[in-house]
């Protein structure tokens, strides 16, 4: 069974069809990414997924389960996490209870759960920052927050938003090799939305692109990147991975 | 239980609030009648201040209507008391249901159908007018004409019935005032609170962060009601009248967000700091004015707007904030 299924899967704004009969689906285990250009429908579809938009048609099927129309929390309690692509943080609050808030969906116990956030934070590199206010990190910690506060949930499904944007190579390596991490210690799933080729090319084992609201090819890189509808649309004739 | 509540608690803030406490406790050896009615305003803003501070500091929700819990409080206990001769104690759990149910039926026509920000605050003021207008023409509690609780030169205290001298009044607000910063104390350290901040800073993250937004928002309605009607009671029966037109009011609900907006709206001790200032200085300044000889009215509201426009322009967070920062106890 895949840990999370899209069937035909379609979502309009006021008659722009920003999703249109989308079907892919995420493995246990597995690293996907989803590309494709600006406006491409990438993010209402994380949206969808996570129960911010209940889709116009089509299902989604986490671990068999449907959980389209369910509320956002509700999502997140089946085991969904998700970051945000422009970043949310609880501004006004320090960095361990951005990650505590997170961390309670699992942990009940406050202490404990706060226990558990400084542990995320650790591994996302963030101990040093971790009593300073949120408003005063900078965009690439703030990024590593969306993501701390999203894995404290302890998560099943972690869907990633854009978070590499803006980081440097070497922030972008440190992220990727954290992912990788997770995804073989914890056997976390993932499914990332990502411009960051170099990304995108370390940690994906499939690739799902999409064109206007539509998948117009899916595969392990290699074959997407040969892909000519691939080529034309996205990624260009030169690119070289 | 208390060693946990008082758990990270800077010790220096913990010996001054039992400073503050003990101070509090013998102001009626000294104080004459007079000051002691402006303790007991002051304890009753802080208070107040307090329960508003749920709904608006730790959750975000503007409420611009919170008389209404007041009023409704005062009158349920008042009209058992006048009618049925039932004690303010018993009154009290109708007061605080009622309340509760009133502050669920906002939160929810609010809440449900995504009534936010200033529309959500419009809503609450809407709500205290209908109840201010409705109480002007509900016979039961003689209407507009006001209710009136039975008065007696008390030489003894019963505090069973709330019947009894201002000393008497004085050490419940002050005992009601230390149970809200207490209570308020363990909420925002619950996970409730937490979520509360969470709502309050970005309800969309809360939300994906498994927070159910709309269910925790009502609980900081419900809870800030309930609080805030228990002043209601109190002010019922220290004052012994109530009029529609002006525990209603809509100036009442302004007159009690003023403490925690210049204290330091979201903070445990702002409201008391904002309370102590405002109604210390304004009592103040009336009593100066007296003594001089001078006779302007409205010169309160005049030194509430002054205020609050100081505060506004040079401390935004409000006066504790940067106080606490002075005084080394900043969380």
């Amino acid at each position: 069974m895949s840990r999370l299924e899209l069937r035909g899967v379609s979502k309009s704004f006021r008659g722009l069809k920003a999703v249109s009969a989308a079907s892919f689906d995420v493995a246990p285990g597995g690293i996907h990414a989803l590309i494709g250009p600006n406006g491409a429908g990438k993010t209402t579809i994380f949206n969808v997924v996570a129960g911010v938009y209940a889709p116009d048609a089509g299902e989604v099927l986490f671990d068999g389960r449907a959980i389209h129309g369910l509320r956002p929390d509700q999502v997140c309690a089946a085991g969904v996490g998700r970051t945000f692509q422009i970043v949310r943080p609880f501004a006004g609050l320090s960095v361990l209870d951005n990650v505590t808030v997170g961390a309670l969906q699992a942990i009940k116990d406050v202490p404990a759960a706060k226990k558990h956030a400084a542990g995320i934070i650790e591994k996302l590199g963030l101990s040093a920052k971790r009593d300073l206010p949120a408003s005063s990190l900078t965009l690439p910690d703030r990024k590593r927050l969306e993501v701390a506060r999203a894995l404290a949930t302890r998560p099943k499904l972690l869907l990633l938003d854009e978070v590499m944007a803006g980081l440097r190579p070497t922030e972008c390596d440190q992220i990727v090799a954290i992912f990788r991490e997770l995804n073989r210690a914890e056997g976390l799933t993932i499914l990332l939305i990502e411009h960051v080729m170099r990304a995108v090319m370390a940690l994906a084992q499939r690739i799902v692109v999409l064109h206007h609201g539509e998948v117009i090819a899916q595969g392990t890189p290699d074959e997407v990147v040969r892909d000519p509808a691939v080529l034309e649309s996205y990624l260009g004739e030169e690119t070289e991975v | 239980m208390i060693a946990r509540l008082a758990d990270g608690v800077p010790r220096k803030g913990l010996w001054l609030l039992a400073a503050l406490l003990l101070l509090l406790t013998l102001f009626p050896l000294f104080a004459s009648g007079y000051l002691l009615a402006i303790g007991f305003l002051i304890l009753y803003f802080a208070y107040v201040g307090q329960a508003w501070n749920v709904m608006m500091g730790f959750a975000g929700q503007l409420s611009l209507g919170h008389s209404l819990y007041v009023g409704l409080g005062a009158y349920a206990a008042a009209a058992l008391y006048v009618h049925f001769g039932v004690s303010p104690w018993i009154g009290l759990g109708a007061a605080i249901g009622i309340s509760m149910l009133a502050g669920a039926a906002i939160g929810f026509l609010a809440f449900r159908f995504g009534v936010a920000g200033v529309y959500f605050a419009i809503l609450t003021i809407a709500f205290a007018e209908f109840a201010r207008i409705g109480f002007d023409h509900f016979a039961w509690v003689r209407g507009s004409s006001g209710l009136f609780l039975p008065v007696a030169n008390y030489t003894e205290n019963d505090l069973w019935n709330l019947r009894g001298s201002p000393v008497m009044f004085y050490y419940l607000m002050l005992a009601m005032t230390a149970g809200a910063f207490v209570l308020c104390h363990a909420l925002l350290r619950s996970r409730m609170g937490y979520y509360w901040l969470a709502i309050r800073e970005s309800p969309e993250a809360a939300a994906a962060l498994g927070v159910n937004v709309f269910r925790y928002k009502m609980y900081a309605v419900v809870i800030s009601a309930a609080m805030t009607s228990l002043s209601g009671v109190v002010f019922a029966f220290y004052y012994n009248n109530l009029f529609p037109e002006q525990i209603f009011h809509i100036s009442r609900s302004i007159e009690l967000i003023l403490g925690p907006i210049i204290g330091g709206i979201g903070t445990l001790v702002g409201p008391i700091v904002g309370a102590f200032l405002l109604t210390g200085l304004a009592e103040g300044l009336r009593e100066l004015m007296l003594q001089l000889g001078i006779d302007v009215p409205g010169v309160k509201q005049v030194f509430y707007g002054l205020c609050l426009l100081l505060v506004i322009m040079f401390l935004p967070d409000g006066v504790w904030p940067p106080l606490a920062r002075k005084l080394g106890l900043h969380r």
